[in-house]
């Protein structure tokens, strides 16, 4: 049995060195009035701070502590309770963290990540001098509002309660039952809120003759009301994660398909095929599929893709280098060899048409010609291939087998057998192949 | 035995042998592959992997969780590195044990998304406040992707220091043909924590050089983690020595075991006048140039930088003995260049061999602009 303990905070370090008057020593007593009503093991929680005289706070309890960025404690938290759900992790952020973190505050929120977001929220930055922040009531007088704020107040707790967040409650550190408050946020396994309005007594109070009274009454006049405005029982976000993913567990992590080659080429040195397609055409997985049989054959592949960010539309590229020899240098200046399937793809290989000569190929579908080249043009007629001739997702493939027909870069058998892989489509492929191989007949 | 891999599948598959069990990251080109596996394959050796709301969350959850004793790892391009700045301070002023891949595309900016680049050479060394050292680690090729991801991960557990991983687009998303033997598992060291007996301050040494023991969160210790500066007990301190002693001690616990850190690839030619000096993705049509310029006749030394931060300055200086002329080729306009040429002496010629319109540098480039035709 661990002893009990009577206090969080270590005492050799107080008073604290907030202002006088400052809420965030009220509010700092009944954080540890919770955790000591809760009496949770100082080594399991993990307070985290941000940057703002709330920030100060973390240094004075006897709990695992993270003081970090401006506005990035609920990123370090939910890392935090990601890593380890067995953790209390409680973050302790003021008005500004909310504002330049709000976006990290409503992710949280829509993860239900069982993080504790306490707000020390007096209106203005104080650590900075006394500058506007997202909470700071319209017409609030700031350092840098000194005719005013214009700007409309954030609704820190609706913000949360909207985006997913369990457990959202507003009050003010004048609150006596502010321990018990603090203790139920922290105890819900989910995301948790609790913004407490407070004075700060170095810049908000004398900028706007601001007290208890006017503080509560700024609430109402914004319509902000009090106590737990919202409750729910989502799932908590590292649990839920667990259990989605559980059935991955042990799974072998990123299998080799190693390849040995069993084949011989005579392809004696480095060949470039450019193959100019459209996207969803399956020009880069036919690629692939012809990569891996140059691999069996004994030879080095590499294949780059290129395509347009709209996956479904426009071109599709594969540069295709075939080589004896290890392969260094991966560009393509001048292609040995061209595939022309389709009108989308001839725009991007241009450059590269007009630099092939007399010794190159081109692989050419009829309804692209004419084309102007020097390089020597075998035409394909998919019109007559019978049933492939509207199945164009296979084009490619059917011009690769044409291909090797014609210029026995490697053995047809090479990418015949690359094709029968695992996949589904294995069986539609090696037809296709064949319809390859007849069209060269 | 050989297989048909890229270097974002070599990358994740490093970091799982590695023992990497949790990864955060935001989706940009070409650094998305990296994440989707990572997602797909992690749960799979019982880590978490998960796409954050932003590149300053992928660092923050990171940073949490390698504190709660986690083997960590983000990745991203140039644009995503800009947003991980401040993090990475906090990572060096914290002393968290991270890797981060930075799959470099063309700059600046949105620049070029699917096109190749290396201008983020610079960046990753000064991209943040303070001016303290990092370690950024480059492969040349795909196996080197595996080879020195492992390495980035012992050495973070080694300096406790974010440790880059510097590639780019055409390593990372270019398929290639790889004989598996040339991935070679490097052991990542164990992390020793601090004993579970006596007490534990969190960044109590007792050299200049020395990298603390760990204690995660959750543990037998209290452990106390601070962005600001702070003593030795991870509270605030503006006591000037106990400031200076901590600045100079994350300077010193890297930048005096270079012999750690460097790692070069030399191929040197007796009496070779001409050094070409590369890294990254140049360094391939670097060889084939050589090989090109060799059978000209030409006497020519390469010096491949696997290690560029901090500078393998000893390595350099070795490889500029004798050197009249050295030829810098990168997809740049000349920042590693300038590395070399505070190294080398007034009297050797220093040519940059440079693009940034999206293309690799070719073997025939190098030859023509270095004068080696």
């Amino acid at each position: 049995m661990r002893d009990q303990v009577t206090s969080f905070l270590d005492d050799s370090l107080l008073p604290y060195f907030f202002c006088p008057g400052c809420g965030h020593s009220i509010i700092t007593d009944y954080l540890n009035s919770a955790l000591v009503k809760l009496q949770l093991d100082p080594r399991k929680v993990v307070i985290v701070t941000d940057i703002g005289c709330s920030g100060l706070a973390d240094k004075y309890f006897i709990t695992n502590t993270f003081h970090g960025l401006h506005g990035r404690s609920v990123t370090y938290a939910t890392g935090i309770k990601l890593a380890n759900p067995e953790l209390k992790v409680i973050v302790l952020m003021g008005d500004g963290g909310c504002g330049i973190g709000g976006h990290h505050l409503i992710n949280a929120a829509r993860r239900n990540i069982g993080v504790t977001v306490v707000v020390y929220n007096n209106l203005n930055y104080g650590m900075t001098g006394g500058e506007h922040s997202v909470t700071t009531p319209i017409g609030g007088v700031t350092n840098s509002t000194p005719y005013g704020q214009l700007e409309h107040p954030m609704d820190i707790c609706q913000t949360v309660a909207v985006n997913g967040a369990s457990f959202v409650a507003r009050t003010t550190s004048f609150n006596k039952g502010l321990p018990e408050l603090l203790a139920s946020a922290i105890q819900n396994d989910g995301f948790s809120l609790v913004d407490i309005w407070e004075l700060c007594t170095a810049y908000y109070v004398p900028n706007n003759r601001f007290n208890k009274s006017t503080l509560e009454n700024s609430l109402a006049a914004q319509h902000f009301s009090t106590g737990i405005l919202h409750q729910s029982s989502s799932p908590e976000y590292s649990q839920a994660y667990r259990q989605s993913v559980a059935g991955e567990a042990g799974k072998i992590p990123m299998p080799a398909r190693t390849i040995q080659p069993k084949y011989q080429s005579k392809l004696d040195q480095r060949l470039g095929i450019i193959i100019a397609g459209a996207a969803g055409k399956k020009i880069n997985s036919a690629a692939t599929l012809f990569c891996r049989g140059a691999v069996l054959s004994g030879l080095y592949a590499t294949q780059r893709n290129d395509y347009p960010v709209t996956v479904k539309s426009g071109h599709s590229i594969s540069e295709v280098i075939l080589d004896p020899a290890a392969i260094k240098y991966t560009g393509i200046k001048k292609p040995e060899v061209m595939v022309m399937l389709f009108k989308e793809g001839v725009n991007s290989v241009q450059r590269q048409l007009a630099a092939m000569n007399a010794m190159d190929t081109i692989i050419i579908n009829r309804e692209l010609l004419p084309i102007h080249t020097k390089a020597r043009q075998i035409v394909v007629d998919f019109n007559q291939t019978g049933r492939w001739m509207n199945k164009k997702e296979y084009w490619a493939i059917i011009s690769l087998a044409k291909l090797l027909c014609e210029t026995k870069i490697f053995p047809l058998e090479a990418f015949k057998e690359a094709v029968s892989g695992r996949s589904e489509f294995a069986e539609d492929n090696l037809a296709a192949i064949e319809a390859g191989v007849i069209m060269g007949q | 035995m050989r297989e048909l891999i890229n270097g974002a599948q070599a990358i994740v598959r490093a970091a799982i042998h590695s023992g990497c069990n949790f990864f955060a990251g935001y989706p940009i080109t070409p650094a998305t592959d990296i994440l989707l596996y990572m997602i797909r394959e992690l749960p799979k050796v019982g880590g978490v992997a998960i796409q954050a709301e932003d590149e300053i969350a992928s660092m923050g959850f990171c940073i949490g969780a390698a504190m709660t004793g986690k083997r960590v790892m983000t990745a991203t391009s140039g644009p995503g590195i800009s947003l991980y700045s401040e993090n990475i301070g906090l990572a060096i002023m914290g002393e968290v044990p991270m890797v981060i891949v930075d799959v470099q595309r063309m700059g600046p900016a949105t620049g070029g998304a699917t096109t190749v680049g290396q201008g983020d050479i610079q960046f990753l060394r000064w991209g943040t406040s303070g001016g303290y050292p990092v370690i950024v680690l480059s492969p040349t090729n795909i196996p080197e992707c595996y080879n020195l991801t492992c390495r980035a991960f012992d050495l973070a557990e080694r300096f406790r220091v974010p440790v880059f991983l510097a590639t780019d687009k055409e390593t990372a998303l270019t398929l290639a043909t790889v004989n598996v033997e040339e991935f070679k598992p490097y052991p990542v060291r164990e992390r020793i924590n601090a004993p579970v007996e006596g007490e534990f301050i969190p960044y109590r040494v007792t050299t200049l050089d020395e990298v603390p023991l760990m204690s995660p969160y959750g543990n037998e210790h209290v452990l106390r983690f601070t962005t600001s500066t702070h003593d030795e007990k991870g509270q605030l301190t503006k006591n000037p020595e106990a400031v200076q002693k901590l600045n100079e001690r994350l300077a010193a616990k890297v930048e005096l075991h270079l012999d750690e850190i460097s790692l070069v690839k030399t191929d040197f030619q007796l009496d070779a006048q001409i050094l070409i000096i590369s890294y990254g993705v140049t360094a391939r049509s670097v060889e084939e140039a050589v090989i090109q310029a060799r059978r000209r006749g030409k006497r020519i030394s390469t010096l491949s930088i696997l290690s560029l931060w901090p500078v393998p300055e000893a390595e350099i200086k070795e490889a500029l003995t004798g050197i009249q002329k050295v030829i810098v080729p990168e997809l740049n306009l000349g920042q590693y260049r300038l590395e070399v040429e505070r190294l080398a002496s007034g009297e050797i010629e220093i040519i940059g061999v440079n693009r940034v319109d999206g293309e690799l540098i070719s073997p025939e480039q190098i030859l023509a602009d270095g004068g080696l035709l």
